[in-house]
């Protein structure tokens, strides 16, 4: 048996090292809301002759007119969509793809576009995911028959979702990364696979409790100690599955995903670490706690 | 040990008749399954499946959605002739919320709905992925919103406080529609500041709402917006000079919110399809490619971690989740769902959580036959005792799921299509992989397994 409560605070502090500068982060700068969010330019551009979409976003990348999406659609047309421009980098914009594909394409559209996901349906998302949240700690705290248990699990919950919200941050603010629609399903995913893995984690320790007569004074810590010590192994094994298949699609896959698949790694692997080193402290913590005040 | 063989055939009948509804369709899906060869074009079958007293008649196709496959782009013009210019954005953004909502009933699609300007012009841009069904999703989108008032036909619903949710069958119209409100607005109350929607009725519509009020003086009053209760206040008064608040622990986004519905049908605004083609994927072809390959790379990594960590037992859940993927797959087909990415990433979330029920068993059943028990009886123990963790674990997924899908279409949750399809794929495989984890790992192994 490994001695699991003996270093809760070392497990804080590690939690509080990504914790710290990335709440900092998330408050001081926020997020960094890509074009589905803030709604931008929408051109459609015609060709002579066929070019390869990527060209397209190629050249944006190169005038620093970052591309959200390029869609081909019928007759050398293409339809793009970028954050807003005036009409002079757009021509600017136009002469670079002349120079780069030797022909001038013709600006058919030229629009300003709205939100894909407007600040009502993301209001919206927010109140169901906290719903979500409140499903889950009153149905934790019901099959635990112990409200203890769902707040440890939701306390867990949201340590995992300030990671990536706060990581995001960071990467928005340091690495110009955005965060776009995609983003938002992962924070959800990472909200469903967090509580998951905790529940998991939390059944043994019920099993234990069941087992052990707590009156005859069965220590809690050491009790969540063998509890952590036998679920160690599964929850290695469980992570390490959902890692191998994450990491082969951030260094294999396209680079369209490739934020979208670090933000769910993120929180897989936030969400695995919860479990025993935050969630499981706040058990034994309020446990120690409560005994201090009956003494 | 009858039933577990009985289970077993039955597994393997499954197994074909999904491998029949998955198979291949134009293009190069490689599942490695059989001896399907992949530069053959294979087609599912159409609708030939007959069973007992039921009949498929559908295309068993994979529908994919508009960032991985493209599919319609129409562009809709909003005719602003009838509103003045200060109200033209106010009342665009109403005609967007009204097209999105409708295209968001139509199905579980995942359109892309927004707003957009050129110089006067005043448009609404709407993708829909695929091609089928655009004639119909056109004319549903082409129709003016429409507002109507209605009143409780039954006197104790409408007096039993907010809490009865309003329908078009226990409500009936009371004459009063959009045509009659000439505008609805946020304001905020002169005493307390906090914010409230003013509405303003034109003459005629005063009069009758002057009438209305009068008579359901205590009672509520519901606003629907194409067939769709938006808001059902009480009335506290009569009011006969044609100027409305609704107040009560709005936000202001809140409040907002409702404004804009309710101008969709005050200042309705005809639309018309000006331009209507065939749009490619928003996602690149070969980043999808290379995205589906990683993924595949991804589970052959996963299914050779459960081989070396558990043996033939680890091969056994390999079988498993073979068979999971395939019916998560075909359930896709049959619904049919729209396959996104982040639907996609919805599925391998719920693999991930597949593999786990069963790396709890085994680990269970290790445990069990550590302590001195005869591997059936340890076998049997860890799947009893696995069952809890899953269950619970299972649950606030399907919770999760359940609230994001929003079922009952309550106005404060969402009911985007993004959201929704994300909720749906990780809904159905959650129940997938709870059928694979107890079900069919359990079977294989009762049936396949023997310790030496």
């Amino acid at each position: 048996m490994i001695r699991f409560s003996k270093y809760i605070w070392l497990y804080f502090f590690i939690s509080a090292l990504v914790l710290v500068p990335g709440v900092f982060a998330l408050v001081r700068w926020g997020l960094k809301p890509a074009i589905d969010f803030t709604g931008g330019t929408l051109l459609e551009l015609q060709f002579a002759s066929d070019i390869p979409a990527s060209a397209i976003e190629i050249i944006g990348k190169n005038e620093q007119m970052p591309i959200a999406s390029v869609q081909k659609t019928e007759g050398n047309t293409f339809i793009v969509r970028m954050n807003p421009e005036g009409s002079e980098q757009i021509a600017k914009f136009q002469s670079s793809l002349a120079q780069a594909t030797k022909e001038m394409p013709q600006v058919l559209r030229n629009e300003t576009v709205g939100p894909v996901l407007g600040k009502e349906l993301l209001g919206k998302t927010v109140i169901a995911a906290l719903v979500a949240i409140i499903g889950i700690l009153l149905y934790v705290a019901w099959a635990f028959k112990n409200y203890k248990f769902g707040l440890s699990a939701v306390l867990a919950l949201a340590h995992d979702l300030s990671v990536v919200l706060g990581m995001f941050a960071l990467f928005g603010h340091f690495l110009n990364i955005e965060v776009d629609t995609l983003f938002v399903t992962a924070v959800l995913t990472t909200m469903s696979f967090s509580v998951h893995d905790t529940i998991v984690v939390f059944d043994r320790i019920r099993e234990m409790l069941k087992r052990a007569d707590r009156s005859a004074g069965a220590d809690f810590d050491a009790l969540c100690d063998r509890a952590l010590t036998q679920t160690m192994g599964r929850s290695l094994a469980n992570s390490l599955t959902i890692i191998f298949m994450l990491v082969a699609i951030a260094l294999l896959g396209g680079t369209t995903i490739r934020w979208f698949v670090v933000a769910l790694l993120i929180g897989t692997v936030s969400g695995t670490y919860s479990s025993p080193f935050i969630a499981t402290p706040i058990l034994i913590l309020w446990d120690r706690w409560e005994k201090r005040k009956k003494i | 040990m009858k039933s577990p063989n009985r289970v077993f055939i039955l597994l393997i009948l499954l197994t074909v008749l999904l491998v029949v509804v998955d198979l291949p369709e134009n293009y190069p899906l490689k599942f490695s399954v059989g001896k399907f060869s992949v530069d053959r074009v294979i087609n599912p079958p159409r609708l030939s499946l007959t069973l007992p007293g039921f009949r498929f008649t559908r295309e068993f196709k994979t529908h994919l959605g508009l960032d991985l496959s493209g599919g319609t782009h129409m562009v809709l013009e909003a005719d602003m002739k009838e509103i003045p210019a200060a109200d033209r954005p106010g009342a665009l953004e109403s005609a967007r919320q009204v097209i999105e909502r409708r295209i968001n009933f139509f199905g579980v699609s995942e359109p892309v709905v927004q707003s957009s300007r050129v110089n006067d012009a005043y448009r609404v841009i709407v993708e829909l992925p695929g091609v089928t069904d655009v004639d119909r999703a056109e004319s549903l989108i082409g129709q003016t919103a429409k507002l109507e008032f209605r009143e409780f036909a039954d006197e104790q619903a409408a007096t039993g406080a907010g809490l009865t949710f309003p329908t078009l069958v226990n409500t009936k119209p009371v004459g009063l529609t959009g045509k009659d409100l000439r505008r609805a607005e946020v304001s905020f109350n002169n005493q307390t500041g906090t914010p409230e929607v003013a509405l303003e009725f034109n003459p005629e519509g005063a009069k009758m709402f002057g009438n209305v009020t009068s008579r359901l003086v205590g009672r509520s009053l519901a606003i629907f917006l194409d067939d769709f209760p938006i808001t059902w206040p009480r009335v506290n008064t009569a009011i006969t000079d044609g100027r409305a608040v609704i107040t009560g622990g709005f936000t202001v986004e809140g409040a907002k919110t409702l404004a804009l519905q309710l101008n969709a049908g005050a200042l309705p605004v005809p639309v018309r399809a000006v331009e209507k083609r065939t749009i490619g994927a928003t996602l690149g072809s070969a980043s999808v490619a290379k995205s589906v390959r990683a993924g595949l790379v991804g589970l052959f990594i996963v299914a050779l971690f459960m081989i070396t960590k558990y043996g033939r037992l680890g091969f056994l859940a390999d079988l498993a989740l073979i068979l999971y993927g395939l019916l998560t797959f075909a359930i896709f087909r049959l619904i049919p769902i729209t396959l996104t990415l982040p639907g996609i990433a919805g599925f391998l979330l719920s693999i991930g959580m597949a593999v786990d029920s069963n790396i709890l068993i085994f680990e269970r059943y290790r445990e069990e036959k550590r302590m001195g028990k005869p591997w059936r009886v340890a076998m049997e123990l860890g799947f009893g005792k696995a069952w809890d963790s899953i269950r619970d674990a299972n649950v606030t997924t399907l919770l999760t799921c359940f609230i994001l899908f929003n079922p009952g279409n309550w106005s404060f949750l969402p009911s985007s299509g993004m959201v929704r399809g994300f909720a749906i794929t990780l809904f159905i495989g959650v129940l997938a992989s709870l059928f694979t984890g107890i079900v069919v790992t359990r079977t294989l192994i009762r049936v396949l397994y023997k310790e030496k």
